[in-house]
């Protein structure tokens, strides 16, 4: 039961900071450089889901992608059955939530690279797609790390967004974090004892491993003067 | 990029330009200028405007109007609507701060400008740059890891492995200490000698316009206010903007009492006092101010009234104030009006100097310039 648990949940863990990669690494790019009079919306938008209850964002998520949406009927229509409940709508729910622990790191680092040696590169004749993967991905790298080590912590600890979106499903939807719960419920103080304390060392474990890492200045050998 | 060519036709880089600031619409840079190949120093105060003018070269800003061409090439025109991209104008600039890329080494900061080059070509091309800018010994070592006189040198090899048409300097060498700014310029008068490209180097510093020029530009408030030889603008300046960018540190407005052509002198009041200085004489505008500059360092201080000197200004004083910069003594000594004089350490001592004791000026009369 445990193990299961265990397995979806790292396996969500994954997926999600590998999909915010893909994706969270161009958005932090375009909320560094970008000079759209209306970044400041995207900026909020992206950081809602720190403040909002994940009750709330779960509701939307689930509402969206739940046969009553033009994208959960489309979704429907393409593989029988809808994104709720399943381990792919968990995946979607949980990209959304943990997208401002990978989003902000990240444009923070790219921000943080010093202009002019943007403008030295495009002097060099370099273009923006160039400048962009020998100089600011390189120099940001910290960031990005962080932002995925993050976002993997992030959603190992998640709860409100997993139940309301896929309920509780042991193999197929079920976390650990739901798991505890169930196990709480029922009263099993001694399983969810254990079941807490797996979840406890896995987290503290890798965030001793991340500042760690960044206070032995693995991650910042880029910084120079 | 240029070819293969190792002394492309000498290019000249023209430029007529203006660019307004925003937010403070005093401010017009409006510059019109041909710049040959070789050295061109552009000497300014800071605000003068001197940095904006590169960038607009280079193509990091966009000047409101005018034209930037290299020879036949337009890089930009206001009118046919052409700016090209910083990347596609083959200038290379060296910033203030070198912006050499922290991460990479010697080597690969060299050749990112050669990302077009097979790898072979690459390395001839930045091989020969290395050794003209000595610094092939660097190859794998981070800018972090090398002196700030090789940084200096492995920027310069980073823009000009390029073969740019343009190079364009801004106040690069002002961190450094003479005899490595000294050596680094040779190599780059050499490098030049092959390339015969338009160098534009920007400073506020006098000494390097002397040390560099074969052609000095002063910028102020976003003009052109003077150019020629550095000797010319800067030893015999027609303004009183640029005396004061030139060093003297004495100016003081006057008037003119009395000619005397047959000594080729002239007799100068000065505002406000009955102090008299004999200036040479020089053809002057009775209509318009006239101002008389002196360099702190041309003036003589005596403890005791001198005599039997062939210069004639010697005007009788009080020190107000004494103070010490660096390996220098400025003091301050008014005869009615107010003079500062530098001295050296050795000076105040043997003539035990203090505020309040009485001095004597002398001033040569070639040491006063008229300015108007």
């Amino acid at each position: 039961m445990i193990i299961q648990a265990l397995t979806l949940t790292l396996r969500l863990a994954i997926m999600v900071s590998a999909i915010l990669l893909v994706i969270g690494v161009p958005l932090a790019y375009w909320l560094a450089f970008s000079r759209r009079r209306w970044k400041f919306l995207v900026e909020a938008v992206v950081s809602l889901p720190i403040v909002l209850p994940p009750t709330v964002l779960g509701f939307y998520v689930l509402v969206a992608v739940g046969p009553l949406s033009p994208v959960g009927r489309w979704y429907q229509a393409l593989t029988g059955h809808t994104l709720a409940f399943t381990f792919e709508g968990l995946v979607i729910g949980s990209v959304l939530y943990s997208l401002p622990f990978a989003v902000q790191p990240m444009a923070t680092s790219f921000a943080a690279v010093d202009r002019k040696l943007l403008d030295a590169s495009a002097l060099l004749g370099a273009s923006g797609w160039r400048t962009f993967w020998r100089i600011v991905l390189p120099l940001g790298l910290p960031g990005v790390l962080t932002g995925a080590v993050l976002s993997f912590a992030h959603t190992l600890g998640e709860f409100g967004v997993v139940l309301m979106i896929g309920g509780n499903i042991p193999g197929a939807t079920q976390t650990v974090s739901i798991l505890i719960y169930d196990q709480v419920q029922a009263l099993d103080y001694a399983t969810a004892n254990r079941t807490a304390l797996i979840l406890l060392v896995l987290c503290f474990t890798m965030l001793a491993i991340l500042y760690g890492l960044r206070r032995r200045g693995v991650w910042n050998v880029w910084e120079w003067k | 990029m240029s070819g293969a060519t190792t002394s492309p036709p000498a290019e000249q880089l023209t430029l007529r330009l203006k660019k307004r600031f925003r937010g403070d619409s005093e401010f017009v840079l409006d510059v019109e200028l041909a710049v040959a190949a070789g050295f061109t120093i552009w000497f300014g105060a800071s605000g003068a405007g001197k940095t904006t003018l590169l960038d607009c070269i280079a193509g990091l800003r966009t000047p409101d109007e005018g034209t930037i061409a290299i020879g036949e090439a337009v890089l930009f025109d206001s009118q046919s609507r052409v700016n090209l991209p910083p990347r596609c104008r083959s200038v290379a600039y060296l910033l203030q701060s070198l912006a050499l890329f922290p991460h990479m080494t010697v080597e690969q900061n060299v050749q990112y400008g050669l990302a077009a080059l097979n790898q072979r070509d690459r390395d001839a091309r930045s091989g020969e740059v290395l050794e003209s800018f000595r610094i092939s010994s660097l190859l794998q070592r981070r800018p972090n890891e090398i002196s700030a006189g090789e940084r200096q040198r492995v920027a310069l090899a980073r823009a000009l492995v390029t073969r740019p048409r343009v190079l364009l300097l801004d106040e690069p060498l002002t961190a450094l200490d003479a005899v490595t700014k000294a050596r680094i310029l040779d190599d780059l008068r050499a490098w030049n000698q092959r390339h015969r490209i338009p160098i534009l180097y920007v400073t506020h510093d006098r000494e390097e316009v002397f040390a560099l020029g074969e052609s000095a530009i002063v910028l102020e408030g976003g003009r052109i206010l003077a150019r020629g030889s550095p000797h010319e603008v800067l030893h015999r300046p027609q303004s009183e903007t640029v005396a004061q960018l030139a060093g003297f540190e004495n100016i003081f407005a006057g008037s003119v009492t009395g000619s005397h052509p047959e000594y080729g002198t002239m007799t100068c009041r000065i505002a406000g006092s009955t102090l008299d200085l004999e200036v040479p004489l020089v053809r002057v505008n009775a209509a318009l101010p006239l101002c008389v500059g002196i360099r702190a360092g041309d003036i003589l201080l005596a403890s005791s009234k001198p005599q039997g000197l062939s210069a004639r200004n010697v005007l009788d004083g009080t020190i107000t104030s004494l103070e010490q910069r660096d390996m220098k003594v400025i003091a301050v000594v008014t005869c009615g009006p107010e003079f500062e004089v530098h001295l050296t350490l050795g000076a105040r001592e043997s003539l035990q100097l203090k505020p309040g004791a009485r001095v004597w000026l002398v001033v040569k009369t070639y040491s006063c310039h008229v300015l108007q």
